[in-house]
């Protein structure tokens, strides 16, 4: 037999995992995706992707959703990551790896810095 | 990490449809493709749009795919899930603009609805009770033992203006307080998940898709009357439903949730299943109560009533399933954010089942005071084939017909009941201009003939006497006296009857009667049915755009048909048994029904 405690725990613990389903306001909501065709897989994206998935979780970050995209036609550049951050530009990172994907996920999403050391840079 | 989920629909109408297969397949594509444990198969109860299903929805996009067919399950695996681009062509699609919507909120559908009583319905798995916790599961439950007395609870329950879903509209809190405040030790609560009226399936849904919160209200009434058994009486013919309803109830005992010291706090509360065989009668609260018993179900005269004098005697609550489905939510949130919703004497949502001539058949769930407009252009997306709309009947064999007059008729108890129709349970069948009210007044009474159980003589005899009636005016044997004579016998019935079904058996007869009189006056005097669908009235004959070529006479079952080939045929209306079989065969259209 469960007790009240325990209800709250299974409760608290079941909804880190149904946030996904949670579609009520996607205006507000940061998005991360990733490029996910078979260019970004080959390159490493899948590895990225589910750092990306632990990490919003681990956190427990509220309003953050990681999804995927196709191929965003620089193949070369892959794993690519955009985050989508509410009223503000787009933001495009390249050539990402676990490590730098956890980067990502403390210094932008969480304190709003952006990691331009990831960006595309010219020449 | 579990980075999506797939829901797949596991109600009825999916079902059948193949969901079962789908979701299978589902799960073994992701085992092959090496993809467990980063994506979920979660199989879920109804999300209300039935007309669209298969439903899978895809998240965390929220991607809303309809129709979908075992053979297109590797095409979402392949290009959804590894490559994240969404299947467009499998999208639903509104049919109202065809253009390819996204998310299940952005459809007319969802958008105008809200949804307290199917809340978790197509979002949770209700064979898993952790996900039913999530989202506030047996919170209302936990408030009511450790913080709420008993009388607080059915206080809450009255200021939230809640009213039996079941179609009577009878105040809950008032209820829960008569069955309080009679003596005794032992009383009961029951839960009336016999759903009868043709049509409808709004209390399946929700037993399909969130039993627990029908649970959990069960255990809070229980609480708040004193009683400490609880029996769901439900209809054999609702196989998911009695199955999730079993999974549920041996989770929530598991969990201590149901059973004896619930949770450490010292209330015991048990719940039993009883299955009923499917009589229309056991709808009624005393049938009901005497089926559970273990006896034939009959009515019983009231008073005196089930809080007083119940099950096995004792003090009886019996409320419906959408009724406590609002339960728990009402406890949560609090009986002025209930109250906020609908209108005066009508608080909260409805749940209806749509169907009939209607584009989007399904489940909606809609405030109190909306429109019948609303919820059939907006949310029901129209009349399907350019037709116009004619009437919609609620309230099933007990209910009436709503005439396009009232088409802006804000939808609450007493709004219904003012122009001969009722709630009832939920059940919406619209019909468009090809539907002889004659004829919808006698499919809802023959059903009601073969339900009647027996016992008294009016609803017995005098619904058998209705229905012959019916007969002579479709058969165009009727004269005006008969007329006369059926509406005064109506009246007699209704006036005489024993129970709910006697009752309220003849209303779908008077409600026709009362506002389309001269479709009646059409089949007695000029013995014609002005929409062709009365057989008995209806001639086929062949026109001069015949060519002869004899098709029609090869497929006439009766060989009703006849000539000389390359020359007008001829129909025998003698022989001719009304199939229509000819009208279909026919490619010039030479055939006409009158």
């Amino acid at each position: 037999m469960k007790s009240i405690a325990d209800i709250k725990a299974i409760r608290d613990k079941m909804q880190a995992q149904i946030v996904l389903r949670d579609n009520q306001d996607a205006e507000q909501e940061t998005r991360i995706v990733v490029g996910m065709a078979t260019c970004g897989i080959s390159a490493g994206a899948r590895p990225v992707f589910n750092t990306l998935v632990d990490e919003v979780a681990q956190r427990n970050l509220k309003n953050v959703k990681v999804t995927r995209s196709g191929c965003l036609g620089m193949c070369a550049l892959e794993p690519i990551v955009e985050v989508f951050v509410p009223g503000q530009e787009k933001v495009t990172y390249v050539h990402i790896d676990p490590d730098k994907a956890r980067n990502i996920i403390a210094s932008h999403i969480v304190n709003g810095n952006i990691c331009t050391e990831y960006m595309i840079t010219k020449g | 990490m579990v980075r999506s989920h797939i829901l797949v629909c596991g109600g009825t109408g999916c079902h059948s449809n193949n969901s079962a297969a789908i979701r299978k397949e589902f799960e073994f594509l992701i085992k092959e493709r090496g993809l467990e444990g980063e994506v979920a198969v979660v199989g879920t109860g109804c999300f209300g749009l039935c007309a669209a299903g298969p439903i899978v929805i895809v998240y965390p996009e929220g991607a809303f795919y309809s129709g979908i067919k075992v053979e297109d399950v590797a095409e979402i695996i392949d290009e959804h899930i590894v490559k994240g681009r969404l299947v467009q062509r499998l999208l639903y699609k509104e049919k109202s603009d065809h253009h390819a919507v996204k998310a299940l909120s952005d459809t007319n559908f969802y958008k105008k609805q809200t949804r307290v009583a199917l809340r978790n319905c197509g979002v949770i798995n209700p064979e898993e009770i952790d996900e039913y916790i999530a989202y506030d599961g047996y919170q209302a439950l936990i408030k009511c033992l450790t913080e709420l007395k008993p009388q607080e609870v059915i206080d809450i329950i009255k200021s939230s203006g809640l009213r039996g879903r079941g179609g009577g509209g009878f105040p809950t809190g008032l209820k829960w307080q008569f069955a309080a405040n009679s003596p005794g030790d032992v009383k009961y609560v029951c839960c009336n998940a016999d759903e009868g009226d043709p049509g409808a399936f709004m209390d399946r849904s929700i037993l399909e898709g969130d039993p627990h919160a029908v649970l959990e209200a069960m255990a809070i009434a229980g609480y708040a009357i004193g009683a400490h058994q609880g029996y769901v009486y439900i209809r054999a013919e609702y196989p998911i439903a009695v199955q999730r309803l079993r999974i549920a109830l041996k989770q929530a005992k598991e969990y201590g949730l149901l059973g004896k010291n619930i949770l450490g706090t010292g209330f015991d509360f048990d719940l039993d299943i009883r299955l009923g065989a499917g009589a229309f009668v056991c709808g009624e609260e005393t049938a009901l109560m005497t089926s559970i018993e273990g006896h034939r179900g009959e009515p019983r005269p009231r008073p005196p009533f089930p809080a007083v004098k119940g099950l096995f005697g004792k003090p009886t609550i019996l409320n419906n399933v959408e009724t406590y489905a609002n339960v728990c939510q009402i406890i949560l949130k609090g009986a002025d954010w209930f109250a906020s919703m609908g209108t005066e004497k009508s608080k909260g949502t409805k749940v209806f089942a749509l169907g009939g001539k209607i584009t989007n058949t399904g489940l909606v769930e809609i405030p109190m005071g909306t429109t019948l407009r609303e919820v059939i252009e907006d949310i029901g997306g129209g009349i399907p084939n350019g037709k116009h709309f004619k009437a919609a009947q609620t309230g099933g064999p007990s209910g009436g017909c709503i005439p396009a007059e009232y088409f802006d008729i804000p939808i609450d108890y007493d709004n219904l009941i003012s122009i001969g129709s009722m709630m009832g349970s939920g059940g919406m069948i619209v019909m468009d201009e090809d539907n002889c009210m004659v004829d919808i007044a006698k499919f809802f009474l023959e059903f009601t003939v073969d339900e009647s159980c027996g016992k008294c003589t009016p609803c017995r005899i005098g619904n058998r006497r209705l229905l012959e009636y019916l007969d002579k005016i479709t058969t165009g044997k009727a004269t005006m006296q008969d007329l006369e004579d059926m509406e005064a016998l109506c009246h007699y019935i209704k006036a005489n009857s024993l129970c709910g079904l006697g009752q309220t058996a003849p209303n779908p007869v008077l409600s026709t009667l009362r506002y389309f009189r001269d479709e009646y006056v059409a089949h007695v005097v000029d013995k014609k049915c002005p929409c062709h669908v009365c057989k008995g009235l209806v001639r086929y004959t062949i026109t001069d755009a015949c060519k002869g070529c004899s098709a029609c006479a090869r497929k006439c079952p009766v060989g009703a048909i006849s000539g000389e080939i390359k020359s007008k045929f001829t129909i025998d209306p003698m022989k001719c048994i009304k199939c229509g079989l000819c009208v279909e065969t026919c490619r010039f259209n030479a055939i006409v029904k009158e």
